[in-house]
């Protein structure tokens, strides 16, 4: 039994090696065939699918549904929008200050929030989103209900970021480096308790955790990991748009993590490409796709109810041998 | 200034009820079956439309309305039978993705139907004028809906505090298993509480419908404060709906047409023009963030 968990875990290693590596020679095949455009897409469906990873981290290892994670995105977003009007462009400023910006956000959010638990959890980080949202559309020095554009997008060093390809791979390495990090977090002491917790938290708090504090510092890390998104989603559309910060996308990227598998590492990321794929493919087909996507939704609620991530693994453990049954 | 405040007071307490017509089904749904139903905008929204093409057919207001708050409700009883049924042992999660695909599918299958267009709702003409009140004119359109909203308001209130129906409504929300376990039909029972709040959904919409537009997407905006109002009030109990519904209107009523004039009082103009708005927009949702602070099972929890 341990052997096959080694040759699983080893077999996950080399399977997102290789699909980092794919995902790096992307932009290359993408101009060999003559289809550049299609690099920006990805780029943004990366961005996606880093917010929904850090929402995930929140929802499926914090165990907290949260319904207000656009306000970290938006957050991220307006703060290098904010930083670029007032002249500082470099992204070595911006991006770790809109990181900052978010996570102390989420920090006084959390620490009024966390005091409820259920659905009054949720309503309260909706309520939280709402008045982020509310307080940019109505202020006009910050672009109101247009939002503020980018002049340009950040300066990194000599990279020329206004290259789509150049501005992917930093997507691309922030993503990976994210990812690496809440592998780590999950699987060091504070990601044990914090599963611990999430499976029952009386008990953890009887052994003397203070649960509180865990489950504070995971939704501000969450919210960190969401402002860095933001930072990204700003300058690739060279837009920080109010519609970043509406309950809507909160229920997006919501919507990314169920449908990619609650507290799966790759979770958001599966989310936000078999969404924004869905998207990008049904859109091309019928003027209606919005139905369709519905419908692509209903399926999941019903046929995987643990999101498609862990149906794809379910599906490949079945088809070894001398496997322990899974429930 | 005294006129002003009571015109925007009236139009707050008329605010506050078309919400209560949203938050009464809503917080029932949520209290007995601890279900989140995201599509319940929806329905508001089907009923607007409906009621404008009714409106449009038949030729008279009071005939359109009815018609469409009885083919919402029928819709809202298929809608629980096939779909939402499903979903009450379900977690919230798969209940919020569930009910988030039934808004994306509403909002096309509107679209496909009536096209892309705000649909026409206008206010019957008897009453498209003002009416003298004591000393300044009101809207009497606006009149009808304070009249209709109270009378459904005390009926409704009526209905779940003083009948038998209302008893079983009162005992589901507060221990399901219990009252199934005496012998309540909770799951027949609840199909009727649901098509009942989709009537009073349409109902809302309806009478909102010629004052605001009725539009694809009307719905998720309104869905949000029925949840801050179900919230406020204490999920599962029709009273604290009812005193959510009064006090989210007026407050948010209010706030927007008295806070930027409150402030400008005592900040300099620019600060003042700037920070109104703002403030007022935000403020139903710190009245909110304050009560569960505060309360954290809202003003009148159902569950005790």
């Amino acid at each position: 039994m341990g052997g096959a968990l080694y040759r699983q875990s080893a077999q996950r290693r080399w399977a997102a090696l290789a699909l980092l590596a794919g995902l790096t020679v992307l932009p290359l095949l993408l101009q060999a065939v003559g289809h550049e455009f299609y690099v920006s897409f990805v780029s943004r469906l990366l961005i996606f699918a880093l917010a929904a990873t850090s929402l995930n981290f929140v929802v499926g290892f914090g165990g907290m549904i949260a319904f207000g994670h656009a306000a970290f995105f938006g957050a991220g977003a307006y703060t290098v929008a904010i930083l670029m009007e007032n002249g500082i462009s470099s992204a070595l400023v911006a991006w770790p200050l809109a990181i900052a910006v978010a996570a102390l956000l989420a920090l006084g959010i959390g620490l009024v929030s966390l005091r409820t638990r259920g659905v009054y959890f949720i309503m309260i980080t909706l309520a939280f989103a709402q008045m982020i949202y509310y307080l940019f559309i109505s202020l006009k020095a910050w672009g109101g209900d247009d939002g503020l554009s980018l002049a340009s997008r950040s300066t990194l060093g000599s990279l020329p970021l206004s290259n789509d390809a150049v501005f992917y791979w930093v997507v691309l390495a922030c993503l990976a480096a994210t990812l690496l990090l809440l592998d780590r977090i999950t699987h060091a002491r504070f990601g044990r308790v914090l599963q611990a917790i999430r499976e029952n938290e009386s008990r953890m708090e009887a052994l003397g955790y203070p649960v509180h504090s865990y489950k504070l510092l995971c939704f501000v890390i969450g919210g960190a990991l969401a402002g860095l998104a933001g930072a990204l989603i700003a300058n690739h559309g060279q837009l920080a748009s109010p519609s970043l910060l509406q309950w809507t996308q909160s229920g997006t990227l919501l919507v990314m993590v169920i449908v990619g598998g609650v507290g799966a590492l790759y979770g958001g990321v599966v989310g936000a490409a078999t969404l924004l794929l869905l998207e990008e493919v049904l859109s091309h087909f019928t003027h209606h796709w919005h139905a369709a996507l519905g419908l692509a939704l209903l399926f999941v609620v019903f046929r995987a109810p643990h999101g498609i991530a862990p149906w794809f693994h379910r599906r490949f453990s079945r088809s070894k041998k001398n496997e322990a049954p899974r429930e | 200034m005294t006129q002003l405040i009571l015109e925007q007071a009236l139009n707050g307490l008329q605010f506050g009820l078309m919400l209560f017509l949203l938050a009464a089904g809503l917080t029932l749904v949520f209290g007995i079956m601890d279900m989140i139903n995201l599509a319940h905008g929806s329905l508001y929204m089907v009923g607007a439309y409906l009621a404008a093409a009714a409106v449009a057919a038949s030729g008279s207001f009071v005939v359109g309305v009815l018609l469409a708050v009885a083919g919402t409700a029928v819709l809202g009883a298929l809608l629980e039978m096939t779909v939402l049924r499903r979903l009450y042992t379900r977690d919230h999660l798969s209940q919020v993705l569930a009910t988030f695909a039934l808004i994306l599918i509403a909002n096309e299958a509107v679209r496909m139907v009536w096209g892309d267009q705000p649909a026409l709702l206008n206010p019957p003409d008897a009453l498209s004028g003002p009416v003298e009140l004591g000393g300044f004119s009101y809207p009497a359109f606006r009149l009808l809906i304070i009249a209709v909203g109270t009378v459904v308001a005390l009926l409704l209130y009526w209905v779940v505090a003083c009948t038998r129906v209302g008893m079983w409504v009162r005992a589901g929300a507060s221990n399901r298993e219990m009252t199934e376990a005496l012998g309540i039909n909770v799951k027949r029972l609840f199909t009727l509480v649901f098509a009942a709040g989709a009537g009073l959904c349409a109902l809302a919409g309806a009478m909102l419908g010629p004052l605001l537009a009725v539009q694809v997407g009307m719905g998720e905006s309104i869905l949000i404060l029925a949840f801050v109002v179900i919230v406020i009030g204490g999920i599962g109990s029709i009273r604290g709906a009812l005193v959510g519904s009064l006090l989210v209107g007026v407050v948010d009523t209010l706030g927007r047409a008295l806070l930027p004039w409150l402030l400008r009082s005592f900040l300099p103009g620019e600060v003042a023009a700037n920070l109104g708005p703002a403030l007022a927009a935000i403020l139903i949702y710190l009245l909110m963030a304050a009560v569960l602070f505060w309360r954290p099972a809202g003003l009148f929890p159902a569950r005790g």
